[in-house]
């Protein structure tokens, strides 16, 4: 029988259709794969309740397991809700790679001003502004790097 | 526990949710400000994203699927406040309907996070964080030109006065408070209420715009009742023109 480390592995395959250096597994919505005698469970939880790539990622999950021989059941819970803070640091490392600043922790969130402080994920300098706590998707913001002289998005700490 | 006391509840939240949704993509290209109509097209998609999570909780109850749901039912069927179904008018106007209804809103889902019924629970606990955003963005604005010039602070008191009535309206109460109450599903419109006065004084207080004398002011009820302005209906043929071209089609 197959083990759950081995969905997990197969499951890294799976990525974000906004983001494409990052496996759905190192973005934290994968909340739990449960291993049965006639199917294999996996829970899936969204980034954001709004978010519109919910059902696509769902189905590439089902897709995917599907051509390793496995018979999937792909659900959508809220029991372990989405947290910024799950994306893993191999997830944060390939943001940041990608252009896309890394969220800080989502326990400074109490203050607008505290939000907006960036690093720059070109040059790593910290001569940003936010332009807009809100951006093209719900999990992005919008910044501006004063030494690039460019603007870059944020994933938001939620 | 009172399913119909549970729907109920969900019915209003969804609908408020859709159809305030529905108004903030409305700014959608006619922003005053690029960034302004960005925040305003997010908003929208968290609401209206999160409608349909309330009303898949209400298909898991036994109601019918949300887009019937939200699509094909008529103005006299939703359960909205009034204050949601108003038209957006100027920048002013839809910033205090957006202070006055996302302050609720957001005590609203924090009181629903310790609901007896696990699922709203546990939606509610998302819910929360993601609201954050939303009373920051009306907090910051408020606070910005609640201060700013003579001609700002008299737009944005005009519009306190004039949507104090409907905003009031949200807390109109369910012919099931008191089953909420014991059932602990809901602390009720009473409680919530209390709470959103205390916050809507405490950012207020810090601009200079004068709350209306709360005693003074006379709700517009109705809403969750089903009675609504003239606006809604308008709204909902806007809202369903597409899908109603073939209800059965596969999306």
């Amino acid at each position: 029988m197959v083990s759950k480390e081995q969905i997990l592995t197969w499951l890294e395959e799976v990525k974000d259709p906004e983001i494409p250096v990052l496996s759905l597994v190192d973005l934290g919505v994968i909340t739990d794969v449960i291993i049965n005698p006639d199917h294999v469970l996996v829970e899936m939880t969204p980034t954001f309740v709004g978010c519109p790539a919910l059902d696509y990622m769902k189905l590439e999950v089902e897709t995917l397991l599907k051509t390793k021989g496995i018979i999937p059941h792909v659900h959508v819970s809220f029991k372990k809700p989405w947290s910024s803070d799950l994306i893993s640091e191999k997830g944060k490392a390939a943001l940041k790679k990608y252009g896309l600043a890394p969220p800080p922790s989502n326990k400074v969130f109490t203050d607008l001003e505290i939000l907006e402080t960036a690093i720059c994920p070109r040059c790593d300098g910290d001569n940003t502004e936010m332009k807009s706590p809100f951006g093209p998707t719900l999990c992005r913001a919008l910044f501006y790097c004063h030494d690039c002289k460019e603007a870059f998005e944020q994933f938001k700490p939620l | 526990m009172n399913n119909q006391a549970l729907k109920e509840l969900l019915y209003k939240m969804a609908d408020d949710q859709l159809i305030l949704g529905h108004r903030n993509s409305e700014w959608t290209g006619m922003g005053p400000l690029l960034e302004e109509d960005i925040a305003f097209s997010s908003m929208a998609q968290d609401k209206i994203g999160q409608s349909l999570a309330l009303y898949t909780l209400l298909q898991e109850l036994g109601e019918r699927d949300p887009d019937t749901v939200a699509f094909t039912r008529s103005a006299n069927q939703f359960h909205n406040c009034q204050l949601v179904e108003l038209p957006n008018q100027e920048y002013d106007f839809s910033l205090i309907r957006h202070f006055l209804f996302d302050t609720a809103e957001a005590l609203r889902f924090e009181m629903l996070s310790e609901s007896s019924y696990e699922p709203l629970a546990q939606l509610a606990r998302k819910i929360r964080g993601e609201l954050r955003y939303h009373t920051l963005h009306a907090n910051t604005w408020i606070k910005q030109l609640g201060t700013a010039t003579p001609e700002s602070i008299e737009r944005l008191q005009k519009s306190l006065e004039y949507a104090m009535p409907f905003a009031l309206g949200i807390f109109e109460p369910s012919p099931y408070e008191n089953e909420l109450i014991s059932s602990n599903i809901f602390l009720g419109e009473e409680n919530l209420k209390k709470r959103w006065m205390e916050k809507v004084e405490s950012v207020i207080s810090q601009t200079n715009l004068n709350l209306p004398d709360w005693n003074l002011v006379k709700p517009e009820l109705g809403g969750r009742l089903g009675t609504h302005t003239a606006h809604l209906q308008p709204l909902l043929d806007e809202m369903s023109e597409v899908f109603k071209i073939d209800p059965t089609a596969e999306w």
